[in-house]
């Protein structure tokens, strides 16, 4: 089975928030970027499960500069085969979907995996766009996966709990907590992505439908009421007099 | 100029429902719902009195391939130039479809009502803001849930049936799993929530009496669904659930930046914390130093005596 799993990068949690340029531009200064976690996690390893389980191959996708490369390597080392970078700065989730639906139509794979969402931006984008371009179903927030010949049974997220459903591939499967397990890269892994292929194509040419005008931060919070532990009938009251939501 | 709804009844017509038509009719056109699910004709019908003008129904759709094109034919047939979501399950999956399909840029997650041609977003989950410009004819809004107040007042509309001929499903449900009775995490106005702080989960009783007489959801920090102390679907945070619940008790939590990430879109935050350095403190509205086994039972007692006096 061919799988394609897209990675973006996000920052490091840790990283302070900030931005530039009159609040147009995210402050990239002493920000750590790292794998998406969901992208890490869960739809990497649960396509090297599938490979390690069924053969076939892992490539991971990604649309960006050639500063994420350091990113693309860190999961190499978790075991994908290859890599593949769209040379462009990913603008909005439809160009950035865009791209990777024209990779993918080239090269025919049986699955697409991608993550839940990036922690920055789109917010749960990528996938669907991708399937809606490849004309493909789309199952979005899947905690499991399992392929078997031509179809693929997928639980996921329904509103209070859980579906399980069947769909046939090629589709695109979005992947949530509960996928798989996180893998640390051991020293042989780390070593052999340094010589993996990393393959640079020329992004194709698409338009951005939105555009990020500005951002800020959200009011300071006001200083935290300390209440004395002894005297909940004070809390109750300030949460239906004061706050008012109870 | 008019504005199109989407709207999943499958469940009965919610609070998001009620939502998503009030901040359509807040963007001033000519509100049309169209609404697949079985909810009944009077249900669909009350959304008149939130905005709309009209609701259109095809109860044949399932999929988000089904709902993608029933939603298309939709914005052909009514000549939207706007399609609103509530920034659900389902619209994370169809949203993105018909964006595509309509070429029309979409903006998930709002929060606001846009101020001129800007959408206003979280990003770096939850901790700022983005404002986006859609730079396409056609748009799409998914709105998050909890984000403004539902203004109804007017009154009930038509509903008609709707012929979208939206073609086969493509995926084929095999079996629905719901914890029955149970209040849906994301859905919760209520969130009562505990970590490792509780040592074991044998302690999570005090936890979800202090819920059940609020009526309020549980949920958890990770390392504890981690380790099986609770189920999986309780942990909330960066890479759990995202809530946004009126009321937010964390107990035993220490406030680790990746819980924030989900939770701190919460309205009002209580932290029962047995150290004052907690960095959860620093998020928390109201605070309480002190032994959760103590003062989860206390907290208990008086939301009892709070109900019988009210
Ligand atoms: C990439 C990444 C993603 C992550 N995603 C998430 C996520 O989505 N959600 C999440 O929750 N975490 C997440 N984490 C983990 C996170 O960093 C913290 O480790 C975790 O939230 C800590 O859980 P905790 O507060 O329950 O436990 P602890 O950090 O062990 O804190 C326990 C707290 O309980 C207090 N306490 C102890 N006894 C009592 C008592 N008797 N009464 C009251 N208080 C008491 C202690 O003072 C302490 O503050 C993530 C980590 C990483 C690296
Ligand atoms: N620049 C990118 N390159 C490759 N994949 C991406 C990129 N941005 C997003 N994705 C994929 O799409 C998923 C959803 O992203 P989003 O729509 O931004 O929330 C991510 O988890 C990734 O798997």
């Amino acid at each position: 089975m061919k799988l394609l799993v897209c990675i973006s990068k996000s920052p490091d949690t840790t990283s302070k928030i900030a931005f530039t340029e009159g609040n147009s531009k995210f402050d990239e200064n002493g920000v750590q970027y790292i794998v998406n976690p969901y992208d890490e996690w869960y739809a990497l390893v649960r396509a090297l499960e599938l490979k390690e389980a069924g053969g076939g191959s892992v490539t991971i996708c990604t649309v960006g500069s050639a500063a994420d490369d350091s990113v693309i390597r860190k999961a190499l080392a978790i075991g994908a085969d290859e890599a593949v970078r769209i040379d462009a700065e990913p603008t909005d989730a439809y160009y950035t979907a865009m791209q990777i639906a024209e990779y993918a139509k080239a090269n025919e794979f049986d699955l697409v995996l991608t993550g839940k969402e990036t922690i920055n931006y789109n917010g749960s984008q990528v996938g669907g766009m991708l399937a809606e371009a490849l004309d493909v179903p789309f199952i979005s927030l899947a905690s499991k996966l399992e392929v078997n010949g031509s179809t693929a049974t997928v639980e996921s997220e329904i509103p209070g709990g859980v579906q399980v459903s069947e769909v046939s591939i090629p589709a695109v499967i979005s992947c949530a907590k509960g996928m798989a397990e996180q893998r640390i890269p051991n020293m042989r892994g780390i070593m052999a992505a340094r010589t993996k292929p990393l393959n640079v194509v020329a992004a194709a040419d698409v338009p951005s439908l939105t555009s990020f005008e500005s951002y800020d931060l959200p009011p300071a919070k006001a200083a935290c009421k300390m209440i004395d532990p002894e005297n909940m009938d004070e809390l109750v009251s300030l949460l239906h007099n004061e706050a008012k939501v109870i | 100029m008019s504005t199109l709804v989407y709207i999943n009844s499958s469940n009965g017509i919610g609070k998001a429902a009620l939502e998503v038509v009030s901040y359509a009719k807040k963007l001033g056109s000519d509100v049309t719902v169209v609404a697949n699910g079985s909810a009944d004709e009077a249900a669909l019908a009350y959304l008149g009195e939130y905005g709309a003008s009209k609701v259109m129904v095809d109860r044949s759709v399932e999929d988000p391939q089904q709902i993608t094109r029933m939603v298309n034919a939709a914005a052909e047939a009514t000549g939207a130039n706007t399609v609103v979501f509530s920034h659900d399950l389902t619209a994370k999956a169809v949203a993105p479809r018909l964006s595509v399909k309509m070429k029309a840029g979409l903006v998930s997650g709002a929060v606001a009502v846009p101020e001129g041609d800007k959408v206003k977003v979280n990003v770096f989950s939850g901790k700022a803001f983005g404002h986006v410009k859609i730079n396409t004819d056609k748009k799409i809004i998914s709105l998050l849930p909890n984000s403004i107040q539902p203004e109804g007042g007017g009154s009930a509309c038509s509903v008609e049936d709707f012929a979208s001929n939206a073609g086969d499903a493509a995926i084929k449900v095999l079996e629905t799993k719901k914890p029955e009775g149970e209040i849906p995490l994301p859905e919760a106005e209520l969130v009562v929530s505990a970590g490792r702080g509780l040592k074991g989960p044998e302690n999570w009783g005090m936890v979800e009496e202090l819920a059940s007489e609020l009526g309020a959801a549980t949920a958890c920090s990770r390392p504890v669904a981690d380790i099986g102390w609770r189920p999986h679907h309780e942990h909330v945070g960066q890479t759990g659930v995202a809530i946004r619940p009126n009321l937010y008790i964390a107990a035993g939590i220490s406030g680790a930046i990746q819980h924030l990430a989900g939770v701190n879109g919460s309205k009002v935050i209580v932290v029962v914390n047995t150290d004052s350095e907690a960095p959860f403190f620093k998020a928390a509205d109201y605070g309480i130093v002190g032994d959760a086994f103590e003062v989860i039972p206390r907290l208990t007692e008086a939301v009892k005596k709070f109900k019988s006096s009210n």
